[in-house]
């Protein structure tokens, strides 16, 4: 689960899918890339692919392979017939036609469609990235389909089942952050998989009513099952645990295991006891339903956890009751991530379990822990990669629990860290040019401070020279988010210092165009940039002409663009789809409240709804 | 997701509606009009950047169709900021709800009285500073009676249950209704509670 939450995170490899089309020099020809060659090559020339295709069989990186598909057509050629992992990092870049043709042999499929800003609800229900229109096409295109993860897509429950039963070596099943399926639909899927390795469910929208929830693990295959993951902890419906249990107890190869916040804490025992081999876990409730047989619950617990000996990552500890905490104390030294990030605790009974997590890397966190526990954090886990705190109290006026301090601690305490999602009201510069200076390695920064316009707390100042600090010192920066107070200064300093950025968001900054235009004139590598009520208009979206190709996409909502200035984009890239977002239908104002554009081989789609106009 | 309307104006909908209480019998706290002055509860030392903000923010807001934000003090939610996943929100707002839905306002009845209260339950941190809140709301109709009475609550499954029997989360989560039961039903029933 780690490691595909780090693929699908927004600062994965660059590059994409049909990136050889955009590359420099040679430009975006009439040519289409897809279509077959008119006549056979060479006996040589069929020789030297065959070993072509040998070697690069061994490359993985889908970066490298693209490079390598733009040295000659057989070595186009030779790559595309030995692909087997597909990257699509926006559906509606290329068609599904387009892709099966161009490689033929692929196994594992990763999709992603509605832009980032679609989780925090800037996106109108019904927008688009359906995956029917890939199903089916992949039923047909791609018989040997193994594995799909999909993020940000509408999956029906229809989809499911033809993924079911269209593919027989099918083994897994990856879905982030989607919406449009039930538990009918993974009742089928469950059922006709029959080589199902691995279902996982992170973050998606459930709708069913209650009446309409279908017992769905009762349909897996009663033999001795080839389960290695199985994830529900989004799941909003509680499961057939009597079902969970036998299926747990006949998936002898099972080593990851989320369950959502129905299942009990006796319950987990119960589960873990039949799995001691788990080396992921996700806890449901992490407490006892009822008062009183607590004491009995724990002393069970701590054995469970000690017998599992291959435990490297917790998660779920949704309603925590503190007393159960300690029961984790048996894996602590062995844990790599720990996410607590549902779990209201406070400093004090964070510090007991985290002065056991030595071997922490990865840590996600509620502010509720507050500073105090940052810095507990910080004077233990030195190993520390990743480091996310959230708000338990996600509205822009709320306290905060977390701020400068602790930060600062962080830094000062875990030198390796590599990324940082800090939510906060209180945050000064000062603390954030410690952390540029300590923290050499970060690639990840994104700080959130949830009161807008919020100056450093001590000084009144915008938070420019922090956020500069940070482009300036952090050499492996690709992703960045900014807040606060900041001025077009801030800007100036990402286009200057941000040489490898490859995602920005921003949201309320910058008093000018020349915000924008610092960005997209300076940051070459840039190809993920979201930005939502800040003063940019049409000069400064001008600005980014020469650059448009060689991004995924742009998004910028409430901001000062027209529809002029988004036509005139539109006209002098033919192979960029702008897509101006209204809210209100009615709204024929000139100006634009969301656009969202992105480079496309297929110009544009043809299932955009009423309320998108594609310019 | 509604992908609805992003700012929305309270002061502005506070003006325009219709009032029928007596002069000067208004809210405590009344808000000041226009967006460019601002109640901040934020820390910012330099006036001068404050009100820079200010006339940002006020100079935007008209070009987005007339919305204006209202101030700090008062400012409404803004779709989608900060950016925390609906999921996130979800999983914190379930609990929550629930204990509103169950616990929060309950109606008080008391035998005798002409009309009914309403109190919230979650002000009071224990059964002492119920009882003392309720005694004090219905005072005026003691009557000469005297004090003979019993609390009782009617719970999540209908069942009339007296107050104080269980702990106070449990009390507060299940509690639909609360009934004050004076005179001579009390006394037989707190009897017969042993």
């Amino acid at each position: 689960m780690r490691e595909e939450r780090s693929d699908m995170s927004e600062d994965d490899d660059g590059g994409g899918e049909e990136k050889d089309s955009w590359a420099p020099g040679l430009g975006v020809a009439g040519k289409s890339r897809g279509a077959p060659d008119p006549l056979p090559p060479p006996l040589c020339d069929q020789v030297l692919e065959n070993v072509i295709e040998n070697v690069l069989q061994f490359l993985s990186s889908r970066r490298d392979r693209n490079a390598a598909s733009l040295v000659c057509r057989s070595w186009y050629r030779a790559e595309a017939q030995t692909r087997r992992e597909l990257f699509i990092g926006n559906c509606y870049a290329v068609s599904p036609r387009r892709a099966i043709d161009r490689f033929r042999c692929v196994r594992s499929l990763v999709l992603k469609g509605k832009p980032r800003f679609a989780d925090f609800g800037l996106v109108p229900v019904g927008w688009g990235a359906h995956f029917s229109p890939w199903a089916s096409a992949m039923a047909a295109g791609y018989p040997w389909l193994e594995k799909i993860c999909l993020k940000r897509m509408s999956v029906t429950d229809d989809d499911l089942s033809l993924l079911a039963l269209s593919f027989p070596f099918f083994k897994g099943l990856t879905l982030i952050c989607c919406d449009g399926f039930s538990t009918a639909g993974l009742a089928v899927f469950a059922e006709k998989c029959r080589h199902l390795r691995l279902l996982d469910l992170i973050e998606d929208y459930f709708e069913e009513e209650e009446y309409e929830v279908v017992d769905w693990i009762s349909k897996f295959p009663q033999t001795t099952t080839s389960l290695e993951t199985l994830g529900f902890d989004c799941l909003l419906s509680a499961v057939n645990f009597e079902a969970l249990e036998a299926l747990i107890a006949r998936s002898p190869a099972l080593r990851q295991l989320r369950v959502n916040h129905h299942v009990t804490v006796d319950q987990l025992r119960r589960l873990m006891v039949l799995a001691p081999q788990l080396t992921h876990l996700g806890t449901g409730s992490f407490r006892s339903p009822e008062e009183g047989e607590g004491m009995e619950h724990e002393a069970h617990l701590v054995s469970a956890f000690a017998a599992s000996r291959s435990l490297v990552s917790l998660s779920g500890f949704r309603e925590v009751a503190p007393q159960f905490l300690p029961a984790i104390y048996p894996v602590c030294s062995n844990i790599t991530f720990l996410n607590f990030s549902f779990a209201e605790i406070t400093a004090e009974e964070l510090k007991p379990v985290i002065r056991h997590c030595h071997n922490l890397q990865n840590f996600w966190v509620l502010d509720t822990v507050r500073d105090e526990g940052l810095q507990a954090v910080a004077a233990t886990c030195k190993d520390l990669r990743e480091l996310r705190v959230f708000p338990l109290d996600a509205t822009e006026d709320s306290e905060g629990f977390v701020s400068d301090v602790g930060l600062t601690a962080i830094s000062d305490g875990c030198r390796k860290l590599q990324s940082i999602l800090y939510f906060c009201q209180r945050m000064t510069n000062k603390a954030v040019l410690t952390m540029s200076k300590n923290c050499q390695e970060l690639v990840v920064f994104r700080l959130c401070i949830m009161g807008r316009h919020l100056p450093d707390h001590h000084t009144g100042e915008p938070m420019d020279e922090g956020f500069g600090a940070i482009v300036m010192n952090c050499k492996k920066l690709t992703r960045l988010a900014v807040s606060g107070l900041l001025t077009d200064k801030a800007f100036g300093y990402i286009g200057k210092y941000g040489k490898s950025i490859r995602t920005l968001s921003v949201a309320f900054a910058g008093n000018s165009d020349m915000g924008l235009r610092y960005v997209l004139e300076g940051c070459p590598k840039l190809q993920k940039l979201e930005i939502r009520d800040s003063p940019f208009g049409d000069a400064a979206l001008l600005s980014g002409i020469h650059h448009y190709y060689n991004m995924r996409f742009l998004w910028m909502s409430s901001c000062k663009l027209s529809h002029r200035g988004c036509e005139d984009v539109a006209r002098r890239l033919p192979h960029l789809v702008v897509e101006v977002i209204r809210d209100r239908p009615e709204a024929d104002d000139e100006a634009v409240e969301k656009l969202y554009m992105y480079r496309s081989l297929v110009g544009r789609r043809n299932d955009a709804p009423p309320f998108v106009k594609i310019l | 997701m509604d992908g609805g309307v992003g700012y929305v104006d309270v002061d502005a909908l506070k003006a325009t509606e219709l009032r029928l209480g007596l002069p000067g019998s208004d809210e405590p706290s009344e808000k000041p009009p226009p967006p460019t002055t601002t109640t901040t509860t934020t820390t910012a030392a330099r006036p001068s950047k404050r009100s820079l903000d200010e006339d940002r923010a006020a100079r935007r807001e008209p070009s987005e169709g007339g919305r204006a934000t209202s101030t700090r003090a008062t400012k409404a939610q803004v779709v989608g900021w900060p950016p925390i996943r609906s999921y996130r929100k979800n999983s914190f707002q379930a609990m929550k709800t629930e204990a509103e839905v169950a616990g929060l306002y309950v109606k008080v009845s008391m035998d005798g009285a002409p009309y009914l209260r309403k109190i919230d339950l979650e002000v009071y941190k224990g059964y002492k500073e119920l009882r003392e809140a309720l005694k004090d709301m219905f005072k005026c109709f003691e009557g000469c009676k005297g004090s003979e009475y019993a609390i009782t609550y009617e719970d999540k499954d209908g069942d009339l249950m007296l107050v104080g029997d269980v702990p106070w989360e449990m009390f507060t989560s299940s509690c639909k209704k609360l009934r004050i039961i004076r005179g001579a039903e009390a006394i037989r029933g707190l009897g017969s509670s042993q």
